[in-house]
């Protein structure tokens, strides 16, 4: 059976030991967590966590009902196939040499990145987007020598019914 | 009323119903021991070790059909327990274990006797938790008692560190305990139940397969009405045995990899299998791609990641197993089943056909088979004991050989296999059942992974009674050793071993061994009529192997016969 990359969106309690129970249920049984991104919602005892992993169908579905059957666990939502808005953001420290500077710069904006860092030989560019755009500004700053990233992971939220 | 967290503990298990809890002292607990000697109506059972009271406790769970407690202290204490969690975790057993901690400043600081026991359980508890403070401590006790005994059973940890069991707070019996992320699924959904009763009508060849999900919801009865009503034979996973009455005509025996015959052809062939309560491990399913080719998978379970988790299934229902199987009988009784035995009639007549072929089956020659020991033990007390076992040839012996009538009956760490349960869980079962004779079945390897718990036994008057399949092996891995390893037996013959007559009388408990076939039956009878405790003997046959056999990873059809 094929892998599919599936984006989920996870409400748990706000309490110590909660991710744990969920990366360690990720470990014992093998799955795949691809990024993971931890945060508390307008409610403080509540965290969403939103989480890409891959697998096929049957497994997929185990992983859905593995995480329901934590006691801490509140809501799982499977995002994939539904309409939602996502979000990732990348801080990449790209090589900057006076020749290639104007060209970085330009790139940045296409992609609406910021400058928030500027060395003698380098600038640190913030990217926000979906995974794809960041992958695409990370494929063009690659010529240039990227020194660090650091990605954030996505966060995503479903879009209101209209 | 102002109460110390050790008081709050007691008065909590009192709420709950609990009447016995299996435990160790220590540094940690100290206080709750000191608390325990005013709780007059809470019997202590004092273990030689830490797993001897987990496993009493589930034990004492499945017997008594109540929730087993365990208390124990901090780091080794709570570490010893580790096995036995993980035990009545894969067999769904409703156990608390409260533990002892260091005190809360402490935690973290790798303390004497601390260890992360939250930390080293997560994975293999239904949940656990660590009080911080004693205002949380009566909720969360409730809470544990909640989720260990609903829905899909298994064991709860709380952990408690030495100043929440000091510190004092209000006390008040807490509320129903409602959890926003935790709601079993116990109604089935109706239109899942009527393709079952569709397909119950159309099959020709069906089979039913039940597990320890039919016994831990008492759905027995609702099981064998439904089997005689639609005339369906019907096979179990070890952990499902007593949920079916082991001398019916459609009973099939068990299944899988040390399953009879017919259960396993019976599978094979059929066009309709219902599960209920199972989780259709790899011993029962050999080769998954060759399980019930032929078959529509039918797969009743109250735990949704039960369903579809090993097998592809055509019907799921999510629910408790009684509740779903009390509604498809009512949903059957509103269709005409007059035809149904002539129906049924070639289907069974093949069955019974395999099981005259190749029935269970062995030679009792000059030495003791242990076979004939279960057979001769089963035939003087009528599938009236509780049995509990030990791992290995001994168990899967027990399981062909003692036919059992109804649940809580065959008490055996099935998931996990954990060698040395057997004692241990005899003790707990005959805390919760007193009258009931308990005998566990064992061999010689198992018996000494527990045997300290003979003096737990003497001690409180719990007359167990242990059947010492004695072969000097480790058995099962010398038959596997035997079948796979051109009888290479690494490590598998013990080349000293305690004489166990003695040994049970240094225990104050009585010994009795039995060398020759003619011996077994007087010395079963003796042991049996014996007051207190009692070690059996039985010198059988070293290189007896357990049959039929299905090799790991082989299609469930392709056994070896004897």
């Amino acid at each position: 059976m094929t892998e599919k990359r599936h984006l989920l969106s996870i409400l748990v309690d706000n309490e110590p030991g909660v991710l744990s129970r969920i990366t360690g249920l990720f470990s014992g049984r093998g799955y795949n967590i691809e990024s993971l991104s931890v945060a508390e919602t307008v409610d403080p005892s509540i965290s969403r966590i939103t989480m890409v992993t891959k697998g096929s169908p049957m497994i997929v579905e185990q992983i859905n009902k593995q995480l329901n059957k934590l006691i801490n666990v509140i809501k799982v939502s499977d995002l994939t196939g539904t309409k939602y808005v996502q979000r990732e953001m990348a801080l990449i420290k790209v090589n900057a040499r006076s020749e290639h500077r104007a060209e970085i710069l330009r790139i940045s904006d296409i992609f609406r990145g910021q400058v928030v860092d500027v060395g003698v030989e380098h600038f640190t560019v913030k990217v926000e987007g979906d995974t794809e755009k960041i992958n695409a500004v990370l494929n063009l700053f690659k010529p240039f020598g990227i020194r660090e990233i650091a990605r954030t992971g996505g966060v995503a939220l479903p879009r209101e019914n209209k | 009323m102002e109460l110390k967290g050790a008081q709050i503990l007691l008065k909590m298990l009192q709420e709950e119903g609990v009447d016995t809890v299996f435990g160790y002292p220590g540094g940690a607990v100290i206080d709750i021991y000191d608390a325990l000697l005013e709780a007059g109506d809470i019997n202590h059972i004092l273990v030689r070790h830490e797993q001897g009271a987990i496993h009493a406790a589930d034990g004492y769970a499945r017997a008594s059909g109540k929730v087993g407690v365990c208390l124990v202290t901090s780091g080794p204490g709570a570490t010893n327990t580790v096995t036995g969690i993980a035990s009545a975790y894969m067999d769904s057993i409703p156990v608390v274990i409260f533990t002892g901690q260091v005190p809360t400043a402490l935690i973290g600081n790798d303390a004497f006797q601390e260890v992360d026991i939250v930390g080293i359980t997560r994975p293999c508890t239904k949940h656990n938790y660590l009080v911080k403070n004693v205002r949380h401590l009566a909720r969360t006790i409730k809470e544990a008692f909640h989720i260990a005994r609903s829905g899909r059973p298994g064991p709860v940890l709380v952990d408690l560190p030495k100043d929440v069991i000091n510190a004092t707070t209000q006390f008040k019996v807490p509320g129903e305990v409602k959890l926003k992320s935790y709601n079993p699924t116990y109604k089935p959904n109706i239109k899942q139940l009527n393709k079952v009763v569709d397909l119950i009508q159309k099959a020709k060849k069906p089979v039913i397969f039940s597990g320890g999900g039919v016994s831990l919801s008492h759905g027995h009865n609702e099981l064998t009405e439904l089997a005689r009503k639609a005339q369906i034979p019907v096979t179990s996973s070890l952990m499902g045995l007593g949920g079916f009455p082991g001398t019916d005509s459609l009973w099939l025996g068990m299944l899988g990899m040390h399953g009879t015959f017919r259960a396993n052809m019976a599978v094979s062939e059929c066009d309709l299998l219902i599960s209920a309560g199972v989780r259709f491990d790899d011993r029962v399913t050999g080769k998954v791609d060759e399980f019930a080719p032929h078959a529509k998978i039918v797969q009743i379970d109250i735990d949704p990641t039960s369903i579809q988790k090993n097998i592809p299934v055509h019907v799921p229902v999510v629910g408790d197993c009684k509740i779903s199987l009390s509604q498809l009988n009512s949903l059957l009784d509103k269709e005409d089943l007059s035809g149904v035995e002539e129906q049924r009639k070639s289907w069974l007549d093949q069955i019974a056909q395999w099981k005259e072929t190749t029935p269970l089956a062995y030679k009792q020659g000059d030495v003791i088979k242990p076979q004939y020991v279960i057979e001769t033990l089963y035939n003087l007390t009528k599938g009236d004991a509780i049995i509990t076992t030990e791992v290995g040839q001994n168990q899967m012996w027990a399981a062909q050989y003692y036919h059992l009538k109804e649940p809580g009956h065959f008490i055996t760490s099935g998931g996990l296999g954990a060698m040395g349960f057997g004692l241990p869980a005899a003790i707990g079962a005959q805390a919760g059942a007193p009258g009931v004779l308990v005998v566990d079945i064992a061999g010689d390897g198992s018996i000494q992974m527990n045997i300290q718990e003979l003096a737990t036994a003497v001690q409180y008057k719990l007359p167990v009674k242990v059947v010492i399949l004695n072969n000097g092996f480790l058995g099962m891995v010398r038959q596997w050793q035997e079948l796979f390893y051109e009888r290479r037996y690494a490590s598998t013959k013990f080349v000293h071993t305690p004489d166990f007559v003695k040994l049970a009388e240094a225990y104050g408990a009585t010994g009795l061994r039995a060398s020759k076939p003619e011996e077994v039956s007087a010395v079963l009878a003796e042991g049996i009529k014996c007051e207190g405790p009692v070690i059996m003997d039985f010198i059988v046959e070293p290189e007896e192997s357990v049959y039929p056999m299905v090799p790991a990873g082989a299609p469930i059809k392709k056994m070896l016969l004897v």
